[in-house]
């Protein structure tokens, strides 16, 4: 493809990743400055075309649009044609005819960005499709780490996680979250085990290159980083789990085990979090938690790749 | 050439015949709709219209058990005509009609309307009758009711019969009528709403998975049911491993049960979605390559006696829908010869391998097939059994028509003085390109859309009529 759509991480590559952790460097020390804006994408216009509603990944990405002065539209799918039956690729055939430059594609179903890519001339960013991948968030949580860990070497941060060792507790099988993670976490050198009941992990990973634990304590003697997943109800109803009283005792991030982290443990969660279930609300809040690092990194990441993706057209 | 539909003598000249007696070079000469001579070489009369099959097989027409024609109700995505032309255009002289259409065929009434439609087609339709009312599961349709109109086969494809209690009832009644039920075997709690296979490509990509095991628990429970009730059964497009054996280990044990897969079963894998194309979405799943090998040595032993399309029309606009809501399903009458011969009898994968898509560093790998060891090539016998008079036994195609009916009959041959001249042309060695916009189904979800396949059908005739001449339909 000629165009740098990002449909999944494995698009970018180790190189792809460490390209857009340095332009996000650059970018967030723009966001430092009391005009956060530059004139990188001014003309251009990038759409978020959200089939599936979102309000941080989208503000997050129109502040990025706009901190690089792009112009921006909205689509919605409560608001649009698609309640009068109007189909998938006609609606972005439509905006794509109106003169977008990029889209940023979020859908409940697994792939549709990538279809979507087959169909229009702008240029694609995956925002979240189905269980499949939600490569942005990988990349802030790649950018968030990596300063975190230099921080608290006293040290630049480096280009890799080499030696990292990071736990993705929770419903793995279910997340795209952990999708685009365990491949730019591996891609950067870290070592991976994915924590939780059976249920709730994904089959045949032999080629993941990842370990698999079902005892969270056992884990968490050993890492580095605690990477806490949101849990959905919808999955007692489902027979994955008896309960979340009983998923919080054995899979949550409490409390009592948080106490018995070595206090260098760094605590992440993409969001949006159930305090008290999946994470206990103390912990979310403490010292050791990049949670709120990972929502502001997550604007000059996504400055990053919609630098990256519209730039050539831009430089030429 | 051009030969005149009223031609009454005609003569298939240079070709191998290919039937369950084996295969001999020969000429045959066909008149008033039969067959009259067969005979290394044979000097036709004067008059007699003659098609040339030099280099190709002559093989009795080919039987598809199951063929989804879509009429009445979404004849945007094909009708009787033109699902008929395709399969003539694939060399089938008959197939089977499923009956989840809209409405379903689950009373005499829509047995008779279908029928009707069918007089003019290029192909003989049978019909197939629903096991249950409205294809719901917990009502027995009227079998007898049906029977008597020649419904021979009765399936609730589309979906399995859940409920096991409906599905012994419905063995034990139909035990003396004549005929067969055909299981969609899919347990539906188990498949719990996944739409690709349970693999390691469903988990990379994200998709909700549908385990084999569906398939199978269904399978067993329905083997344990022939067992209890003596009645026959048949399998429907069965994709896994352990379908394969678990229906190996039925038949040696002596139980009356039938099994078809599919072209794409034996062909393609789930690494097909790699790029998110509901083109390859289809039910049951594409599966792994191992799972591929093992229906494939399914057909080469006779586990699974048939080889039938599943031929699955959907208009352009449904299967551009995302994934998750696209309608399963694929085309395939046109193909599956082309594609079953490459498989079987050449050994290959069918054509390319899927497209580039985001499989990334932790993808499933490519199909393992190529280093596997080689296994045994299917002959043009075999192949043919499984494409034609096999299934024509199974589906009862192969008896001469009732009076009365509008079918002919008396397919799957042999070819022989006195049968009906229901003959598929194949020239084995022409190379093609499979094109969405040249063929006569009503819809274009092929799997093998621009891929090269070996083999190709030269010419159909179905009761002695010249339906197809080189590769073009007559009508």
């Amino acid at each position: 493809m000629t165009r740098a759509d990002l449909l999944s991480v494995a698009d970018l590559g180790r190189e792809g990743i460490v390209q857009v952790l340095h332009l996000a460097d650059s970018f967030a020390e723009v966001s430092e400055r009391p005009m956060p804006k530059v004139p990188a994408l001014r003309g251009r216009t990038v759409a978020t075309v959200f089939f599936e509603a979102s309000t941080r990944t989208r503000l997050s990405f129109e502040a990025a649009a706009k901190r690089l002065s792009a112009d921006t539209m909205t689509f919605t799918p409560a608001t649009s044609s698609l309640t009068k039956g109007e189909s998938m690729r006609d609606t972005v055939e439509t905006l794509d005819a109106m003169g977008v430059d990029a889209m940023v594609v979020r859908h409940a179903s697994a792939g549709a960005p990538e279809q979507i890519s087959r169909w229009v001339r702008a240029g694609v960013v995956n925002a979240g499709d189905g269980q499949h991948e939600h490569p942005t968030q990988a990349l802030l949580d790649c950018f968030t780490l990596r300063e975190a860990l230099a921080a608290r070497e006293g040290r630049a941060p480096a280009d890799d996680l080499s030696g990292a060792r990071i736990a993705i507790v929770g419903d793995v099988r279910h997340s795209r979250v952990a999708r685009s993670g365990v491949l730019a976490f591996r891609a950067l050198g870290a070592e991976l085990v994915l924590v939780g009941p059976p249920t709730l992990l994904p089959p045949d990973t032999a080629s993941w290159g990842v370990g698999i634990a079902h005892d969270l304590d056992e884990v968490l003697a050993d890492v580095d980083v605690v990477y806490v997943l949101r849990l959905q109800v919808e999955r007692i109803r489902e027979c994955l789990l008896p309960s979340l009283h009983e998923y919080s005792a054995r899979f949550g991030l409490t409390r009592d085990r948080a106490a018995r982290l070595r206090p260098d443990v760094l605590v992440m969660h993409p969001g949006p979090m159930v305090r008290g279930l999946e994470i206990d609300a103390e912990v979310a809040s403490s010292p050791r938690s990049l949670v709120t690092r990972q929502v502001h990194n997550g604007v000059a990441v996504r400055m990053a790749v919609l630098f990256r993706l519209l730039a050539r057209e831009v430089a030429s | 050439m051009n030969v005149p539909l009223e031609a009454t003598r005609l003569c298939v000249r240079g070709g191998a015949v290919v039937d369950a007696r084996g295969e001999r070079r020969a000429d045959v000469l066909i008149e008033a709709g039969r067959i009259v001579a067969v005979e290394r070489t044979i000097d036709p009369p004067v008059g007699t219209s003659v098609l040339d099959a030099s280099g190709c097989v002559v093989a009795p027409g080919l039987v598809d058990l199951h063929t989804h024609l879509r009429e009445p109700g979404s004849e945007d995505a094909e009708t009787i005509d033109s699902g008929a032309r395709a399969a003539a255009l694939g060399g089938y002289t008959a197939v089977v009609a499923m009956p989840n259409t809209e409405p379903p065929i689950d009373s005499a009434a829509a047995v008779r309307a279908v029928l009707a439609l069918a007089a003019g087609a290029c192909a003989e339709v049978a019909v197939a009758g629903a096991i249950t009312v409205g294809r719901a599961g917990d009502q027995l349709a009227p079998f007898a009711e049906m029977a008597a109109l020649g419904v021979r086969v009765f399936t609730d494809d589309g979906r399995g019969v859940q409920h096991a209690g409906v599905m012994r009832r419905a063995l034990e009644y139909a035990r003396p009528l004549g005929i067969v039920l055909a299981q969609h075997c899919e347990d539906e709690q188990l498949a719990a709403g996944g739409y690709m296979h349970e693999g390691a490509w469903s988990s990379r990509l994200g998709v909700p998975g549908q385990p084999a095991i569906a398939e199978e628990a269904m399978l067993a429970r329905d083997i344990a049911l022939v067992r209890l009730t003596g009645s026959p059964m048949h399998f429907l497009h069965l994709s896994s491993a352990g379908s394969v054996e678990l229906v190996r280990a039925a038949r040696a044990a002596g139980l009356p049960v039938t099994a078809e897969a599919t072209p794409h079963h034996l062909s393609l894998t789930d690494a097909e979605l790699c790029g998110y194309d509901p083109v390859f979405k289809v039910n049951p799943p594409l599966r792994t390559s191992d799972d591929v090998l093992a229906v494939r040595s399914g057909v080469l032993d006779g586990t699974i006696g048939a080889i039938a399309t599943d031929h699955a029309p959907h208009p352009r606009e449904s299967k551009e829908e995302p994934l998750d809501t696209a309608p399963p399903g694929m085309i395939g009458l046109e193909t599956a010869l082309a594609v079953a011969y490459g498989a079987l009898c050449l050994g290959g994968d069918a054509g390319a391998g899927p497209a580039s898509g985001s499989g990334g560093e932790i993808g499933a790998g490519a199909p393992t097939w190529l280093a596997a060891p080689p296994m045994r090539r299917a002959s043009l016998v075999e192949l043919f059994a499984a494409l034609s008079w096999v299934p024509a036994r199974i589906a009862g195609l192969d008896a001469p028509a009732r009076p009365g009916f509008s079918t002919t009959g008396g397919h799957g041959g042999p070819i022989a003085p006195g049968a009906v001249a229901h003959l598929c042309v194949f020239d084995p060695t022409v190379r093609w390109t499979v094109s969405v916009s040249r063929g006569a189904s009503r819809s274009t979800n092929t799997p093998f859309a621009s891929r090269d396949l070996v083999g190709r059908v030269r010419h159909t005739l179905r009761a002695g009529e010249a339906v197809v001449v080189d590769a073009e339909p007559q009508r």
